[in-house]
């Protein structure tokens, strides 16, 4: 494959930060303006009035995101290599990269990252003003239709922060690293995996001008094929999401199986690359039917079909059946990276071997095997038979045994450790201790008379924020305060992070613990008012939950220090780690290692015989620091 | 040698094609074998959107066939797109022998034949004898849909890669992009003869 010399207009010091977005919008706007031509243009050929909103949009969105791909940079970077051209080299190489198509999975990685620390702080201050609004009982604070719209808005983006920022952000910044590759198999398609977030961003803030998707992220029929036109924009964006989501697993899986490093084998594979492994099976194969579902919604709203249409023979129950075949194994594209971390970050700072290596990553294959056979817990009051509610709570129910697996291998590895408490090894603990609140209150959703009574009961929102809150989100500052020395060369303030954590773990224990109650009392989910007898608890939960929210104001701060001139420098292996990501300098060089390193022991292996994980050969091991 | 030093070395040496290929720098391993692997896993998850509207199909109607369809025009569709597959087998092999002016005749003949299915379709759905608003039209009509959408962005790549062929472009390189081309359209082919042909015409 041959490169072209990239122009001086293009790599010249006066060249715009953000040209190739803007030239990607305008790409947008231009595809979206001939799609919707187009369809208008059938339309009247078919003998219809020209517009209708939602077939224009639909038509005109998948002529607009192809057209956006290639303006932000598929085309110099690949799409000149199907007719036959030289691939331009036409990325900015300073700083200015990190707005452009960039190939390096390290900065592709901190695109994720910072985009997905912002929209969770985004959705976080959306939950705060649901906090508001359920102060009082009535539902007047926002009324009903911007209640509804608010939650959903919060659900799909706190979703989206979930399934993609310590998969998207981590996994990509630190799997090279961690098996001792240069990059992921294919650096091209890692970089349109993640220009394909922006579209959904853009889609669903402008669905809330059409009416917004009142029916939540879970957008069951036959609300969302009768509500406002904003529903068909939340089905776009989730299907583009849905595809980054896909074509990231594929990397990933392409990434560890092909591009592990000379003695890498799989024994001896870091934990946090085995959860991204069994996390990215699930993202590769279940999203397509998440995927389907939402092209069945959209095609009965445009296309005429009648799958959730009774009066014609469709079935609703058929939407939740494909929904959940996804979305209840999404649960786990959330958690299991959350494991690897936890995993990672608790051996590293116990100062000892992770204990039963072998059964955690047991316990990881087993939740990906198990993840496709449960969905139906979500359908215990759907009315679907009665002689599926049996199996359905056997098999949801056997999932914790490989989720226990994991969990004893947490307690194994603190276990008469040396127990190194610094930010990173709080925030670990909290996943452990977070997620087995989340574990043990799920079985009562799994047990069908249990279920009967707590479906659709607040009791549901404080189980899935301690497994998802505990799982993914405490893990994801575990690996920001535990990798972000790495990544930035720089040393945050100690004293911040463990503001930051005792002020969040106690606030999120303080919102949810109680939220369980609220959920006992009866309160709906999804239902802007509720009884006024459970004012009283609501209004507690309010103001804990604003004390969560205030936790995040030590931690933006403790970022924005970061850039500051005088901010401490970090050395290249702070933490004293044996794992290879900290063999190279901080933040690590352009493909990573100076020669392919060669693995000889396994990473965990704290206070056993061999002395080292790896060697880069030829490299003297103080030049590493 | 100071890390950094040795990495700005190393990216003097590979930077430039690295920056732009796809698999920079990864010593050892070969583009076609990563590519392909790349390539299958894509096509197995593709597998799973197909089976989501598989199953909607099924659950909706059961094993029951409640709609005529026109069941030897299925037939000469099916045998349109094996044809086309047997053609482009004769591409492959002719790019094995390096003949890529032999191959992109083949892969014409290939692309013909999928153009003969995709107006097969547009006569089934012009004539069928029910419509989409159905609970089987709905199934029929996007899973047939769904269908000739992958088979259309196959004729796309054909298209793209004869162009290439035939301006020589393979010469000197790796022929995995025209290769990949070829498994995409396998696969299209066995997800219509094996499954979409006797779930909505045999059943």
């Amino acid at each position: 494959m041959t490169t072209v010399p990239a122009t001086a207009a293009a790599r010249g010091p006066g060249t715009w930060a953000f040209r190739w977005i803007v030239r990607g919008l305008l790409f947008g706007v231009a595809g979206f303006a001939i799609g919707a031509a187009m369809a208008a243009a059938i339309r009247t050929a078919a003998g219809a009035e020209p517009w209708d909103f939602e077939q224009n949009f639909t038509l005109g969105y998948m002529v607009a995101l192809p057209a956006w791909l290639l303006g932000i940079g598929v085309w110099e970077r690949w799409a000149r290599e199907w007719l036959g051209r030289p691939v331009a080299d036409a990325g900015p190489s300073d700083w200015r990269r990190y707005f452009a198509f960039t190939l390096d999975h390290k900065v592709i990685g901190v695109q994720y990252i910072v985009t997905f620390v912002a929209l969770f702080l985004l959705a976080g201050f959306l939950a705060m003003v649901l906090r508001v609004h359920l102060m009082v009982a009535d539902g007047s604070v926002l009324g009903e239709h911007l209640y509804n719209n608010v939650m959903g808005l919060h659900g799909i983006m706190m979703i989206a922060v979930a399934v993609a920022s310590l998969a998207g952000g981590f996994g990509n910044y630190f799997v090279p690293l961690l098996i001792g590759a240069r990059d992921v198999a294919f650096p091209r398609l890692n970089a349109l995996s993640f220009w394909l977030v922006p579209p959904v961003a853009i889609l669903l803030v402008l669905s809330l001008a059409f009416g917004g998707f009142d029916s939540g992220w879970t957008a069951y029929p036959p609300l969302s094929v009768r509500n406002a036109s904003g529903q068909v924009l939340f089905n776009l964006a989730v299907i583009t999401f849905g595809l980054s989501s896909i074509l990231g697993g594929m990397n990933f899986l392409v990434t560890i199986h092909k591009l592990r490093a000379p003695g890498m084998t799989w024994g001896r594979l870091p934990i946090f690359a085995w959860s991204i492994y069994a996390m990215s099976w699930i993202a590769l194969l279940f999203t397509q039917f998440l995927a389907a579902a939402l092209i069945m919604v959209l095609l009965d709203r445009i296309a005429g079909t009648a799958f959730f249409d009774v009066s014609n023979g469709g079935a609703p129950l058929l939407y939740q059946h494909v929904f959940w075949f996804y979305s209840h194994p999404a649960v786990y594209v959330m958690v299991l990276p959350g494991f690897g971390v936890a995993l990672e970050v608790l051996t590293h700072f116990s100062r000892k071997p992770l204990f039963a290596y072998r059964w955690a990553v047991a316990g990881f294959l087993g939740i990906l095997g198990l993840s496709g056979v449960v969905w139906a817990h979500h359908l215990f009051v759907a009315g679907i038979p009665a002689e599926l509610l049996a199996p359905f709570l056997v098999t949801t129910e056997l999932i914790s045994i490989p989720t226990g697996l994991v969990m004893l291998a947490a307690l194994g590895t603190i276990w008469m450790g040396r127990l190194w408490l610094r930010v990173p090894m709080l925030f670990a603990l909290g996943v452990v201790f977070s997620f087995l609140i989340g574990g043990i209150t799920g079985i009562f959703l799994a047990d069908v008379p249990t279920d009967m009574a707590l479906h659709d009961s607040y009791f549901v929102v404080a189980h899935f924020h301690y497994t998802i809150i505990g799982g993914e989100i405490f893990a994801l500052f575990a690996a920001i305060y535990y990798w972000l020395p790495k990544m930035t060369g720089r040393m945050y303030s100690e004293r911040l992070g463990q503001i930051h954590f005792w002020l969040m773990f106690l606030g999120f224990n303080a919102t949810f613990l109680p939220m369980f109650l609220v959920g006992f009392g009866g309160m709906n989910r999804r239902v802007a008012s509720y009884e006024p007898a459970l004012q009283d608890l609501n209004v507690l939960v309010s103001v804990m939950a604003f004390i969560l929210g205030a936790s995040f104001i030590p931690f933006v701060v403790n970022m924005v220090g970061l850039a500051r001139k005088s901010a401490p420098r970090a050395v290249a292996n702070p933490w004293q780690a044996r794992t290879l990501e900290w063999q190279v300098s901080s933040p690590p060089p352009l493909e990573n290692f100076p020669v392919l390193p060669v693995v000889e022991s396994h990473p965990y292996d704290y206070g056993g015989p061999a002395p080292r994980h790896a060697v880069l050969p030829g490299v003297e091991p103080e030049a590493a620091q | 040698m100071n890390t950094l030093e040795t990495s700005a070395t190393m990216a003097d040496e590979h930077g430039s094609a690295a920056a732009a290929a796809d698999v920079p720098g990864h010593e050892g391993h070969d583009p076609a074998d990563v590519g392909r692997f790349g390539l299958l896993l894509f096509l197995f998850s593709e597998s799973f959107l197909f089976a989501a509207f598989i199953s909607a199909r099924l659950y909706l109607s059961g094993l029951a066939k409640p709609e005529h369809v026109n069941l030897s025009l299925g037939v000469v569709l099916t045998a349109l797109l094996v044809a086309s597959s047997l053609l482009s087998y004769r591409g492959l092999a002719a790019l094995r022998r390096g003949d890529g002016r032999a191959a992109a005749r083949w892969l014409s003949g290939t692309v013909l034949l999928g153009l003969g299915f995709v107006g097969g379709v547009a006569i089934e759905w012009s004539t069928a004898e029910f419509s989409i608003t159905s609970a089987y039209g709905s199934a029929f009509y996007s899973v047939t849909g769904l269908h000739a959408t992958h088979l259309i962005s196959g004729l796309i790549a054909l298209a793209l890669g004869i162009r290439l062929l035939r301006r020589n472009h393979f010469a000197a390189g790796s022929t995995w992009g025209i290769r990949g081309c070829i498994i995409y359209w396998t696969y299209v082919d066995l997800i219509w003869v094996l499954v979409i042909f006797p779930v909505l015409y045999l059943l």
